[in-house]
């Protein structure tokens, strides 16, 4: 156990410089790369004066490494400024958003794992049969699909040509707003309250979108499982679990994948990155209010301070869930050494 | 030599076709399909003109939100433009800016994880921190800042997607470099006297090459999906250029009423062009190196 805490405050200090790198890369991107926010945010013919006034509200005409330090010393006191174009803390605006992204991304994950996981097992089990170049086929062909495309054709095919299913946002119109006061988690919200016809109306909603999504990552998830089930099923003890005369079900699903599973879960921490591009992209597309939808509406109004909040935002998401997904890891598997 | 006709030569191109089949299995037949839908793609951009039965610009190739059919083999839009032959010069776009941009980050890719994983120290620990960090953050994301920043361009848009991809070159190039620098013929070539320039360049490039091919073909894949994802958004383009990305984007405003061929046509060319990469790039992974993809 000493060895697994040494690991747990080795891994925690990592993070420290990874967040701070990526703090500098968004700073880099969004304040020294070539472009006048400013200029463009009050139209191009704005007078200099005007645009001067503004920069030094901002705080922009002041040396860089000054803008750095004071960047730094923001994010550090988890304060995100002001929004450029509404009367709001970029923080609030983030704190409202944040919910609905991670009840997209959860759904989908939960779709993800549920497709990707057990068809790869099943394709491993039945190997070089035509149900598993099925689903090897699947799996390279989903992943070129883009996320966004395949939205638009869920739309098209269950909104409008079957027409069983809402297309677009979180709820109907005729749920609300101050039922989901409690935590901005609809799902979680409804069921506190006890208003079973509203959270139908929210799982209804979240169907196309979370499917979208979940989908498209699921092909990797796919793959992964397969290869790491051909190896499993080949180990000693599938054998042992064989001989002894145990449903061939239970070994596949049961033992089998419980191994295979635990690199699939490591991978979970690149993949996320792909999740949270892909839930911008999701976002877009179906009008869910979350944090893509926040960064493009704000990037069409050029407002510089939250947009780089939400980037931020992202950024601490993305060290936090890879900072987790290893301390599991390291947990769940004993084997693992480190 | 004696000269073939070209009956024979067709038929031992065929035979060697098959051999190859034969020996690689099925991932030489995936090969061989995504380069024919690659260089399909290829030819529809090199020969747009010809191709194209319309203008794509022209505002009245035909009435207005044509279903697919007769003269408009896809349909027309909502500014009567015929869709196909927007499909057809679309394609040189995103053509461009994916191989394009693939090109730009392999280059400062490569040469940064050669010299860091060659050089080693703190040059090489900081690098490579800078590196993973940006590798672990969305790709897409990262994108949107860099588009959203350096404004609507073909030029910006490359460049924006090209800045995604170098911690990929870096981090395979880097690993590879690391262990080749240990080998014995650098050992060799260190004895009789090589300077480092020389040995990077003579002795450990020509073996990172071979396995950044495999690794381009599949980035080129992806890149295809950033490019049409950002111009989706409404990043990235300037409204008079043609590009799949901004005529889904259009289509999707005519979703709601049914016209499923706004949107059908140029998503399906997106999904294709990526899946002829990607099935090239799987391919020449299993036949060149079978080990590459798997973790």
């Amino acid at each position: 156990m000493g060895n697994l805490a040494r690991y747990i405050i080795t891994r925690v200090l990592l993070t420290i410089p990874m967040v701070f790198i990526l703090l500098s890369t968004v700073f880099v991107v969004l304040r020294i790369m070539p472009g006048d926010p400013v200029g463009t945010m009050l139209g191009g013919h704005a007078p200099e004066s005007v645009i001067e006034k503004k920069k030094e509200e901002l705080g922009l005409n002041r040396p860089i490494p000054i803008q750095y330090l004071d960047y730094l010393w923001q994010v550090c006191r988890l304060d995100l400024g002001n929004s450029m174009v509404f009367k709001q803390r970029v923080t609030k605006a983030i704190a409202e958003k944040l919910p609905a992204t991670i009840e997209l991304t959860t759904f989908a994950m939960i779709i993800t794992i549920l497709f990707g996981v057990f068809m790869g097992a099943y394709a491993a089990d039945k190997r070089r049969s035509l149900q598993d170049n099925i689903i090897r086929l699947y799996g390279i062909v989903i992943f070129c699909i883009p996320v966004y495309w395949l939205g638009l054709m869920f739309q098209l095919i269950f909104g409008i040509w079957l027409d069983i299913l809402p297309i677009a946002g979180r709820t109907g119109p005729r749920v609300f707003a101050s039922t989901f006061e409690k935590t901005g988690f609809y799902v979680l919200d409804t069921i506190l309250i006890g208003d079973f016809s509203a959270l139908r109306d929210v799982l209804i909603h979240l169907i196309l979108p979370s499917f979208t999504l979940g989908m498209v990552l699921s092909g990797i998830f796919v793959r992964l499982t397969r290869a790491n089930m051909l190896d499993v099923l080949k180990a000693d003890y599938i054998l042992a679990a064989e001989a002894r005369g145990l449903e061939h079900r239970k070994i596949v699903y049961k033992h089998a994948l419980k191994n295979a599973f635990i690199p699939v879960l490591t991978m979970f921490g690149l993949q996320f990155a792909l999740l949270m591009a892909g839930a911008v992209l999701t976002e877009s597309t179906f009008s869910w209010p979350g944090m893509g939808r926040l960064l493009l509406e704000r990037i069409y109004l050029r407002d510089y301070p939250t947009i780089q909040g939400v980037i931020i935002m992202f950024a601490l998401i993305v060290a936090m869930v890879s900072l987790i997904v290893d301390i599991i890891y390291a947990v769940v598997d004993p084997r693992i050494r480190y | 030599m004696r000269l073939t006709t070209p009956a024979e030569a067709m038929a031992r191109a065929l035979s060697r076709f098959t051999g190859m089949g034969r020996r690689y299995g099925v991932e030489w037949w995936i090969l061989l399909a995504g380069a024919l839908i690659v260089l399909v793609i290829l030819a529809m951009a090199v020969f747009s003109g010809a191709i194209a039965p319309f203008n794509p610009h022209n505002q009245d190739a035909g009435p207005q939100l044509a279903p697919p059919g007769g003269k408009h083999l896809m349909g027309t839009d909502n500014l009567q433009r015929d869709v196909w032959s927007r499909i057809v010069h679309g394609s040189q776009t995103i053509l461009r800016v994916a191989v394009l941009a693939a090109i730009i980050s392999s280059l400062l890719g490569i040469i940064l994880g050669l010299i860091s994983g060659f050089s080693g120290g703190i040059f090489d620990r900081v690098l490579s921190l800078i590196m993973d960090s940006v590798y672990s953050f969305p790709g897409l994301i990262l994108a949107i800042a860099f588009a959203a920043m350096l404004g609507p361009g073909v030029i910006n848009i490359t460049l924006a997607v090209a800045v995604i991809y170098i911690p990929t070159y870096f981090r395979l190039v880097r690993s590879q470099t690391l262990s080749i620098k240990e080998e014995l013929y650098v050992e060799a070539a260190r004895a009789i006297g090589a300077s480092g320039p020389t040995i990077l360049w003579q002795y450990i490039f020509p073996n990172v090459i071979a396995t950044t091919v495999v690794v381009y073909t599949l980035n080129v894949a992806d890149a295809i999906m950033i490019e049409a994802a950002l111009t989706y958004l409404g990043l990235g383009l300037p409204p008079d250029i043609v590009d799949w990305g901004m005529d889904l984007a259009m289509g999707k405003k005519f979703l709601p009423s049914g016209h499923w061929w706004l949107i059908t046509f140029p998503g399906a060319m997106i999904s294709i062009l990526a899946l002829g990469f990607t099935m090239l790039g799987e391919g020449l992974a299993e036949i060149l190196n079978p080990r590459l993809l798997e973790r």
